[in-house]
């Protein structure tokens, strides 16, 4: 089983006409996907990877019944796109797009409140590699074959981190249920917290990955979360204990600007509690094993 | 991106912040000519430098007379001032500002930034002022007050009242304190900054407020739609190396060490450094090619590492999603090709297409050094980094 999506998830991807768009609709259909359709505004009608094309997501959800949209939308449109599906009525939306303005994603996040929770669309990203479910579907710009089905749930800020930990998993003869991207911008739409919450009312995950970096609040929030609410055991690695206090590294969201943001201040308070610390990134699969071992 | 404190004051003025008059200055004589112009008998020379602490560093100099302002600009420019912010290069003094004296009566600390916990825009001040922020953290805790904007409607006129009256300002001078705080959130909101900070915000003896210093940071990600503020970057203040990346879509920040790193993905390169410097070695950069990156791109990342004088061993980390190996490999090929770094390369290629993009390296017949993990190309390359090291030692014993 899955969190998030599965072999049924209808989806949409929106700027489907777009070169990394197609492209990436390609693989996700390849992979299996359910994609019923694309959006690019002025081309509907069109058919695009076999998919029908609409105007509008409104269009498409009203046509296809997508409930899942992934955006391939440039910086300057995407928040937009987001908020477009929020409106459309999807439940859940990945966002690819790297560099959007903070200020635009804080519109979305406010945008976005103006619908009952129950009818809130979720969002994962921006700047995120978005969302596997082993062997069933694949929403996002990871490549599919280094997932291989199983129990381990992962959560990562960086993409081609949670690639390193599920390859890693994958020699190990370890499978994954869901692999989720949330991003490494300092606004996101889901934070670790919002996915722990998904992954511990799994019935199908039984251990989670999480993979964090410097910078931001987030981690911090998810060791609370661990400490009052999970059962399930975590294992944490977070990227940047070798990076300098003030520079942007890279994510516009990994910058030391407070206290507590650092790498090792971060693994301390996981370790507080309970999480198991893989000792470096080229151990994060062995760490799973062993864990998964203690626990059987 | 930053900009200078004469620009900040500048922008910040158009939105109704009260400056202090004042004048740019590329040279002495015109820093001398600016304080006849500002007329009054004080001014202050403020070297132009992308850092804080430039007081103590020998950057802000208060004169009485207009040969006092020639000194002091002529022993500013060209000077490279260290601050605790800039490292040990510092940074070059090739403008300075002139400001009239100002006579403060009490100095207030005023700083709007983007809260990553409330994901709104925050209000930071404290009655502490002319301290930075974290001294008046750990000094002063309890002057700290913080008010979050609620983004739909803006910062409301009461929520400016309560900071204001919280830093003990006389109900005579609210207003100008609600004006101020009012244009700085604007200034912020309009201009997608990421931080404006008045420090001090100074209340003078006859009554009157201004901003004696000011800086103001925005994000890259919204330059796009403000090309007036894009055009305030001085390259002047940037590490070479770092914008000549940025202006190649390439995202470099340099380090000490001496082993270099191409690798995708942000996670992934700060993973890389951390196990380079856990297998006993030293990272001498870190470089994120991004995605979708091409051959022409993986190659300008070779040259940018290559210019580190340091670099004595190049680990090049993919794994490719977004990306595919083949490319990636491609480029390898290609930078080697045109431009044999002479130094051991050692690859890992991991992902999409990740078959041919081996293929592609081991038919070139380039000796680069491949690797299947992360782990096997850390201790690959601090490996050779120490092999180097020896025979340069032997080298040098001989």
């Amino acid at each position: 089983m899955s969190i998030l999506i599965d072999r049924t998830t209808p989806i949409l991807v929106q700027g489907i006409s777009g070169k990394i768009g197609q492209f990436h609709a390609k693989e996700m259909i390849e992979y299996g996907t359910n994609v019923v359709g694309g959006v690019t505004p002025g081309k509907g009608g069109q058919s695009i990877e076999g998919v029908p094309v609409f105007n509008t997501v409104k269009d498409a959800v009203a046509s296809t019944g997508a409930t899942a949209s992934i955006t391939f939308v440039p910086p300057p449109a995407a928040a937009d796109s987001i908020m477009e599906a929020a409106d459309a009525g999807i439940k859940f939306c990945v966002s690819v797009t790297d560099g959007i303005p903070a200020q635009d994603m804080m519109r979305v996040k406010r945008y976005m409140r103006r619908y009952r929770k129950d009818d809130r669309m979720r969002l994962t990203g921006p700047n995120c590699a978005g969302t596997i479910s082993p062997g069933q579907s694949l929403l996002g710009i990871m490549p599919g074959h280094i997932y291989t089905p199983g129990p381990v749930g992962i959560v990562s800020r960086s993409g081609t981190l949670g690639y390193e930990a599920a390859s890693q998993m994958k020699e190990l003869g370890i499978g994954v249920s869901t692999s989720v991207g949330i991003g490494g911008d300092p606004i996101n739409g889901s934070s670790f917290k919002d996915i722990l919450e998904l992954f511990e009312a799994d019935p199908e995950t039984d251990t989670v990955v999480l993979i964090g970096e410097i910078g931001g609040p987030q981690e911090a929030e998810a060791a609370e979360f661990i400490r009052d609410h999970m059962t399930k055991p975590v294992i944490a690695y977070i990227a940047g204990l070798s990076a300098p206090k003030g520079r942007t590294m890279g994510h516009a969201g990994a910058i030391i600007t407070a206290f507590g943001e650092g790498a090792s201040e971060k693994l301390e308070i996981l370790r507080d509690v309970g999480a198991t610390i893989a000792p470096d990134p080229s151990r994060i699969g062995a760490t799973v094993a062993d864990v998964c071992a203690n626990a059987a | 991106m930053d900009i200078h404190e004469y620009q900040a004051k500048s922008i910040l003025a158009g939105y109704g912040v009260p400056v202090p008059r004042g004048g740019l200055a590329y040279s002495p004589e015109q820093a001398a000519y600016r304080a006849r112009d500002i007329g009054g008998n004080r001014w202050v020379v403020k070297a132009q430098v992308h850092t804080g602490g430039r007081g103590k560093a020998g950057g802000v100099k208060l004169c009485n007379t207009e040969d006092e302002v020639l000194e002091a600009a002529d022993e500013m420019f060209g000077k490279r001032l260290v601050t605790n912010q800039t490292g040990p290069d510092g940074k070059i003094v090739y403008r300075v500002y002139v400001e009239g004296g100002v006579a403060i009566e009490r100095e207030i600390y005023l700083a709007f930034v983007l809260d990553r916990k409330a994901e709104r825009i925050m209000v930071v001040a404290s009655a502490a002022g002319g301290m930075e922020i974290e001294e008046i953290a750990e000094k002063e805790p309890d002057s700290i007050i913080r008010n979050i904007v609620e983004p739909a409607v803006g910062i409301r006129d009461f929520q400016a009242r309560e900071i204001a009256f919280g830093l003990g300002i006389d109900a005579g001078q609210i207003s100008q304190a609600v004006e101020t705080i009012k244009g700085c959130y604007r200034a912020f909101r309009d201009l997608d900054a990421t931080m404006v900070e008045i420090n001090p915000l100074v209340l003078t003896s006859d009554g009157g407020m201004v901003a004696l210093d000011a800086k103001m940071t925005f994000d890259d990600n919204a330059l796009f739609r403000h090309p007036d503020i894009s055009e305030l970057r001085d390259k002047s203040q940037e590490d070479a190396r770092e914008s000549k990346a940025a202006d190649r879509g390439l995202n470099y920040v340099g380090l000490d060490g001496e082993i270099g790193c191409i690798v995708n993905g942000a996670g992934l390169a700060m993973a890389t450094m951390d196990m380079i410097e856990l297998s006993g070695g030293k990272p001498a950069n870190f470089l994120d090619i991004g995605g979708g990156a091409t051959p022409e791109r993986v190659a300008k990342a070779f040259r940018l590492v290559m210019a580190d004088e340091n670099v004595g061993v190049i680990l090049v980390n993919i794994f490719a999603g977004i990306n595919r190996c083949d490319w990636v490999a491609k480029g390898i090929v290609q930078a080697l090709q045109n431009n044999p770094v002479g130094v051991p390369v050692i690859v890992r290629l991991a992902g999409t297409n990740v078959e041919e993009g081996r293929k592609i390296l081991v038919e070139s017949g380039l000796p680069v050094v491949r690797a299947a993990t992360l782990g096997e190309a850390a201790e690959r390359a601090v490996g050779a980094w120490q092999a180097g090291t020896q025979d340069t030692a032997k080298v040098v014993a001989e």
